[in-house]
């Protein structure tokens, strides 16, 4: 059979194009959801408060995953990978080497990017499903390495760690639990503030770039290669970072915590938020975090089917994701201030 | 003659975009009608709004029936073959195949060897390339194959839109003497939108003349090319 | 060389459950241009109502063919009801209908079913063939039945004209359109073949896998692997790349110190993704060109 070469005009890209400006929040809807979220934990019981911080945590992983999708057009199904390298890392520094909590974050950012930004090179050659398929191998290959004989003695092989909670600081008069959320808080936003910024410099714009059109982009001068890998990089970082915090926060780190489960959670929690609109990521968490449990309470045998269920009802009713629901409120109050 | 096509105040959209601000025109049974303009005037987008393509209000009627609550793939069953921009032609397959694509609504399997065989006597080219995959014909030969893909419908009426573009002038020549022909021969009524102002007045019985999506001209295609005011303004020749 | 030669044959034998697999994935893909994650539990799913019926004394081959024309209806009455409405939604909302599906498949079967693995019958028996102990008559009448799909689905495509319009609207749907075909229906067809094909697949694979809930997982994951290796637009290509993927994974099972059975996936991915890194398209895929 003659290979005929099949030309096509690039369509509509599978990531959808949205603007950098409805990326974000307005400032005073910015100052109100922030302020909830100071004052949430005051409020509620302890266990809430440690779902709370899951929420965060979440959140900024399905964030990092929105900065690589809906950024820079790029899939993944190996987000679970990197938040699995940020999480050991932080365990295994503070449990085998006494270092602070605090100052592991930064190193697992760091290696994450390492790592991200190294996988990213193969991955350049690939994309669409081919992309996802590489990635999915990157998660279905993470909970076995960690499972390796030889790093036991870092690792605990299949037992896992347990890491020790720490205390609020300066003797401050707060409980485990309330700390870390305001410390999770704390770095969540620094974080959330420092990605609107990215998305909204030179790099976020040849992100975007990239996203709609890709031999566009790289005909107006973008180093595509560059600019894909630091994408990957910069997503895998924000993982890691969001790992440790999870590490942290769940005392506990397992290989068969971080498998591809993990990642097509994470992948949902981004489509339910809105792929491309950063706010959504918490969203997104609020509906992986709560919704299994929601289903768990309507029917236990039938919990997978009942959370498949409330998944479609959501994507029937705004396949675009909270940033849909979020566009309508915007519109209805434009109207109500009209009149 | 009776009217075979009758467009009245046709307005279309892309999203918030209005393209058509009201369009009228018909096409009698028989004729060969050509549709002029400059670049986005709306020509592609009349005839995509006639095979219900684009997002459009009016009313449009074939042979007395509304079209426009019908799928693009209910119209063309009614015998209106499409020749779009860029020939849509399906590269990855045969010649034949694109040809019998072209039959694949009718049931009659004798008279589609047949027209094929007709096809291969207007265009023989097609006929030596016939087990060729289509992406490998040159632009002027995928046209060729657009026009007889669209006849293998048997049409009724053949909408055709700038046949003539990104061809050499000889070709564009050869193809319209078969437009002509087709036009004549097997009673096919054409609605031709074009660029070539001039060759496509040759060719026509009747024109219409298209500005930001409103007729602002029509009339036998003889009359406006002497017009020579209308020539030098709107068709900048 | 003798274990290289049985590691090769039992790659063949394993292979042959990803290639029947790899099929199905290539119809869907074909079209409705991705894939469709929830496949492997929809052929789960078929399994167990043929099993169901075999319970209810109906023969095997009875249940067989009723199972394929039941999957084809649901097939077709899936896309109707969950995926038509999603059509102009984007592909990611798509991809996150189909882990709906497969959540909702999953959980529903280990309600009617429970999760208890049951035996499954095989029509072909299960001696040795033709005297190796690496492969059973089991496997050899399952690659005989993928290689006969392969060909029954090689003149579908080629000489019929439901064939040629679903090609055509897989390849161009606006020109489909343009020449009356109703491509929206074509997609429903699509999905209704791929699910009989899965069905099949299902049912050749149960005896060797055993059947519960969670028995196309795995299978899944290679079928995809092995239609992305051997192109996704090629029926062939899939049935080749999933012969080689069997072969990849037991030849580095034996091969490559360290890889237990824990490490065969990740390791035959990484090799598939090395073959895609010099040949984007898969082994047997066309080539497309983007223009801008």
């Amino acid at each position: 059979m003659s290979a005929a070469v099949e030309e096509v005009v690039t369509e509509a890209p599978a990531v959808e194009a949205v603007p950098k400006r409805a990326m974000t929040l307005g400032t005073g809807t910015s100052l109100v959801v922030l302020a909830l979220l100071i004052l949430a934990p005051l409020v509620v019981k302890n266990f809430v408060i440690f779902q709370l911080t899951m929420l965060l945590v979440y959140g900024l992983a399905v964030l990092a995953l929105n900065i690589l999708t809906g950024g820079s057009g790029q899939f993944s199904l190996g987000q679970s990978a990197f938040y699995a390298v940020g999480a050991y890392t932080s365990a295994v520094l503070m449990e085998q080497y006494n270092v602070n909590y605090a100052l592991t974050l930064p190193i697992s950012g760091i290696l994450c990017f390492a790592v991200g930004f190294l996988f990213g090179q193969p991955a350049l050659r690939l994309s669409g499903v081919y992309l996802a398929l590489a990635t999915f191998a990157l998660a279905t290959a993470m909970p076995q390495l960690l499972k390796l004989n030889f790093l036991e003695p870092w690792t605990g092989g299949v037992q896992g760690l347990v890491v020790t909670k720490p205390d609020a600081p300066f003797g401050l008069p707060m409980s485990q639990d309330m700390w870390l959320y305001y410390f999770t808080l704390a770095i969540t936003i620094a974080i959330y503030v420092g990605a609107v910024n990215l998305l909204r410099s030179r790099s976020g714009r040849a992100f975007m770039a990239i996203r709609d059109n890709e031999i566009a982009a790289s005909a107006m001068g973008i180093d595509v290669a560059l600019y894909k890998t630091l994408a990957f990089g910069v997503s895998a970082g924000i993982t890691g970072i969001a790992g440790s915090l999870g590490a942290i926060v769940v005392q506990f780190v397992a290989p068969d915590s971080y498998t591809i489960g993990l990642a097509i959670q994470l992948f949902l929690g981004m489509v339910v938020g809105g792929v491309g609109w950063l706010p959504g990521s918490i969203v997104g968490a609020a509906f992986i975090i709560f919704v299994p449990n929601m289903a768990e309470n309507i029917s236990k045998g039938l919990s997978g089917a009942v959370f498949g269920v409330l998944l479609f009802l959501v994507i029937f009713v705004v396949p675009h994701g909270a940033r849909q629901v979020a566009i309508f409120c915007q519109q209805t109050v434009a109207k109500f201030r009209k009149r | 003659m009776t009217t075979l096509l009758n467009v009245r105040d046709l307005r279309a959209y892309y999203g918030q975009v209005q393209a058509l601000h009201g369009l009228s025109f018909s096409l009698n049974e028989g004729s060969l009608t050509t549709l002029l303009g400059a670049n986005g005037a709306g020509k592609t987008t009349t005839l995509r709004a006639i095979c219900n393509m684009v997002r459009s209000t009016g009313a449009i009627e074939f042979e007395g029936a509304p079209l426009t609550s019908r799928s693009t793939e209910n119209i063309v069953r009614l015998g209106i073959a499409h020749v779009p921009q860029g020939r849509g032609t399906f590269t990855t397959m045969t010649v034949e195949e694109n040809l019998q694509l072209g039959a694949i609504t009718r049931r009659d399997k004798a008279g589609i060897v047949s027209d094929i065989e007709r096809m291969y006597a207007y265009f023989p080219v097609l006929k030596q390339r016939y087990t060729q995959q289509a992406g490998t014909l040159s632009g002027g030969e995928q046209q060729m194959l657009a026009v007889a893909r669209a006849l293998m419908l048997r049409p009724r009426l053949m909408l055709l839109d700038e046949p003539s573009f990104g061809l050499a002038p000889l070709v564009v020549r050869d193809l319209f003497k078969i437009l002509g022909k087709i036009n004549r021969e097997e009673k096919v009524s054409i609605l031709v939108v074009e660029q070539n102002a001039q060759l496509a007045l040759e060719l026509a019985d009747q024109a219409y003349v298209i500005e930001t999506g409103r007729i602002v001209m029509s009339g036998a295609a003889q009359e406006i090319a002497n017009d020579e005011n209308v020539r030098k303004s709107y068709l900048g020749y | 060389m003798e274990l290289f030669s049985n590691q090769i044959l039992a790659g063949i034998s394993t292979g042959a459950i990803y290639a029947c697999m790899a099929l199905a994935v290539v119809m869907i893909y074909q079209a409705i241009d991705h894939l469709n994650f929830a496949q492997g539990e929809m052929a789960m799913f078929s399994t167990f109502i043929s099993w169901q019926m075999m319970q209810w004394g109906i023969p095997y081959w009875a249940a067989f063919f009723l199972t394929i024309g039941l999957s084809f209806v649901a097939g077709i009455a899936i896309e109707r009801i969950l995926f038509k409405p999603l059509a102009k939604a984007p592909v990611l909302t798509n991809v996150a209908g189909f882990i709906a599906l497969y959540s909702i498949i999953n959980s529903s079967a280990g309600l009617i079913w429970d999760f208890t693995i049951k035996q499954y019958p095989t029509p072909f028996g299960s001696a040795p063939f033709l005297g190796s102990q690496l492969i059973s008559t089991h496997q050899a009448g399952m690659i005989g039945v993928t290689i006969l799909l392969l060909i029954g689905l090689y003149f579908f495509f080629q000489y019929t004209r439901v064939g040629l319009a679903m090609r055509a609207a897989a390849s161009l749907p606006e020109s489909a359109r343009l020449v009356g075909i109703n491509t929206s229906w074509m997609i429903a067809l699509g999905w209704g073949m791929a699910s009989a094909i899965g069905a099949i697949a299902g049912m050749l694979i149960a005896p060797v896998v055993f059947l519960e809930p969670n028995m196309m997982g795995g299978v899944l994951i290679y079928g995809f692997a092995a239609a992305v290796l051997g192109g996704l637009t090629s029926p062939l290509g899939a049935v080749v790349g999933g012969f080689l993927v069997g072969i990849f994974e037991n030849l580095a099972g034996t091969y490559i110190p360290g890889v237990g059975n824990e490490l065969k996936l990740p390791i035959a991915l990484a090799l598939i993704i090395s073959v895609l890194v010099v040949k984007p398209a898969g082994l047997f895929g066309r080539a497309i060109v983007k223009r801008v």
